[in-house]
C-alpha cells in the first residue's frame, strides 16, 4: 500500500546518521503518542521508516503490559524514553535513571515544561538538567525553544543533540521562526532534531532544508485521519528535504531568467518580441 | 502482612516477600534472580522505592517493608 521510496540512480533515497556512534537509516524520529490503536501505530510506524521511537515512562499497567515496549523492540526499533512531564531537573533525573533501567539505553529526550498550557521548555531548567543527566553519562536529546543561544548553552553542557521546536507541542502550526532554526543548524556543533509542532510534510521537508539532522514528530501523523499515509508522507519529505539541502539551490532573484535559449529564436518571433521590448522596464531588484 | 503502596495503591505483601517477587506477581512473569525475565525475553520494567531506583540486579536482595512506595514503571505512549 505505501511502497518504499525509489532511490535516484546516484543518489540513496536518505542517509544514515550516526549519533553516538549509533547509525539510523532514518532521519525521521517518531513518536507514539496521540493514537488510540496500536494496530495503527504499528502500522505507522513501519510506513514512516523509523528507526528511533520515543516513549514515555509510566506505571506499569496490567491491561497494557509491556506491549507498546514488545512492539518497538520485535520492530528492531530503537527507542528513545522522554521526560515528559517533569518540571525540574530532580524530576527529570528520576524519570531518566527509570528510562535507562527499564529500557537499557543512556539515550533520554530531555524534556523540562514551564507549564501545561504552553508546554514550552523552561530554558533555566533545562540547561542546569542537561548538564546534571550529561555528568552522569546520560546522552540527553535537549527539547528546547528555538533559541539560538539556548541551543549554544545546551551544547556547551554537555547535550549530545539539542531539539528546537518548529511550534509548540502539538500545534501543527509548522516552524515558526525559520530564521532561528536556520541559525541554530549553522553553527551546532551536535545533531539538530526539529522537534514538535510540525502539521504536514512540507513542514518536515522545510526543517531539513534549514539545516536540521533529523525531524521528531508525532502528532502531525498520528492525530492525522489517515495515519499510516501521512507516515509515509513525512518519511518521504525527509528525504527531499535532506537531498534538496545538499543540492544547491538557486539563488532567490525578483526578476525572471529564462531557461530556454534566447539565441536561435525563429524570425516571426523575434520581430514580434522587437516591437514589444518597452514593456520590460521593471525597476532593478535584488536581495542579497 | 505488610501494606505499602505500589503505584499508587495499597497493596498487601506477606513478611520477607522480596522486591523480585513482587515484579513477578505484577508482571506475571517468572524471572532470574538476577531479574532477567526466566524466558529470555527483556522485562522492559524499572522499578523505584521510595524515589530511588532500585538496579534489576538488586532486586533479589532487596527486602520489602511496611509502608514503602513502590512505583513499577514501563514504556507508554508519548511524544
Amino acid at each position: 500500500m505505501h511502497p518504499a521510496p525509489t532511490p535516484t540512480p546516484t543518489r540513496p533515497a536518505s542517509d544514515p546518521i550516526t549519533i553516538d556512534g549509533v547509525t539510523l537509516g532514518s532521519r525521521l524520529i517518531m513518536g507514539t503518542g496521540g493514537i488510540s490503536s496500536l494496530t495503527v501505530l504499528e502500522e505507522a510506524l513501519l510506513a514512516s521508516g523509523t528507526d528511533l521511537t520515543t516513549v514515555a515512562m509510566r506505571r506499569y499497567s496490567p491491561e497494557m503490559g509491556n506491549s507498546l515496549f514488545t512492539l518497538l523492540e520485535r520492530n528492531d526499533i530503537r527507542i528513545l524514553p522522554n521526560t515528559a512531564g517533569c518540571y525540574t531537573a530532580r524530576d527529570a533525573l528520576l524519570t531518566a535513571e527509570l528510562g535507562r533501567e527499564a529500557l537499557e539505553t543512556d539515550w533520554v529526550k530531555l524534556e523540562v515544561i514551564a507549564d501545561e498550557q504552553t508546554l514550552l521548555p523552561d530554558a533555566v531548567e533545562l540547561v542546569d538538567a542537561t548538564e546534571t543527566l550529561a555528568n552522569k553519562g546520560f546522552k540527553v536529546f535537549a527539547y528546547t525553544s528555538d533559541d539560538p543561544v539556548v541551543a549554544a548553552r545546551l551544547e556547551d553542557v554537555g547535550a549530545t543533540a539539542v531539539m528546537p521546536l518548529g511550534a509548540p507541542i502539538g500545534t501543527g502550526l509548522g516552524i515558526l521562526n525559520p530564521h532561528n532554526i536556520e541559525l541554530i543548524t549553522s553553527r551546532a556543533q551536535v545533531p539538530v532534531v526539529l522537534d514538535a509542532g510540525l502539521g504536514t510534510a512540507s513542514e518536515a521537508a522545510l526543517a531539513m532544508e534549514l539545516g536540521c539532522d533529523a525531524v521528531l514528530l508525532a502528532s502531525a501523523v498520528t492525530r492525522a485521519q489517515d495515519p499510516v499515509a501521512m507516515a509515509h508522507a513525512m518519511r518521504l519529505a525527509v528525504q527531499a528535504g535532506r537531498l534538496a539541502a545538499g543540492a544547491g539551490r538557486i539563488p532567490v532573484r525578483r526578476h525572471a531568467l529564462a531557461s530556454s535559449p534566447v539565441d536561435g529564436l525563429i524570425d516571426a518571433v523575434t520581430q514580434q518580441e522587437a516591437a514589444e521590448v518597452p514593456r520590460g522596464d521593471w525597476p532593478q531588484m535584488s536581495r542579497s | 502482612m505488610h501494606t505499602l503502596t505500589l503505584n499508587g495503591a495499597a497493596h498487601d505483601v506477606a513478611p520477607g516477600s522480596r522486591l523480585i517477587d513482587l515484579i513477578a506477581e505484577v508482571t506475571t512473569r517468572s524471572l532470574n534472580t538476577d531479574g532477567t525475565p526466566e524466558d529470555g525475553g527483556r522485562l522492559g520494567v524499572a522499578v523505584a522505592v521510595d524515589a530511588t531506583v532500585v538496579p534489576r540486579s538488586q532486586w533479589h536482595a532487596t527486602e520489602l517493608t511496611d509502608g514503602q512506595n513502590v512505583e513499577i514503571i514501563t514504556a507508554m505512549q508519548g511524544g
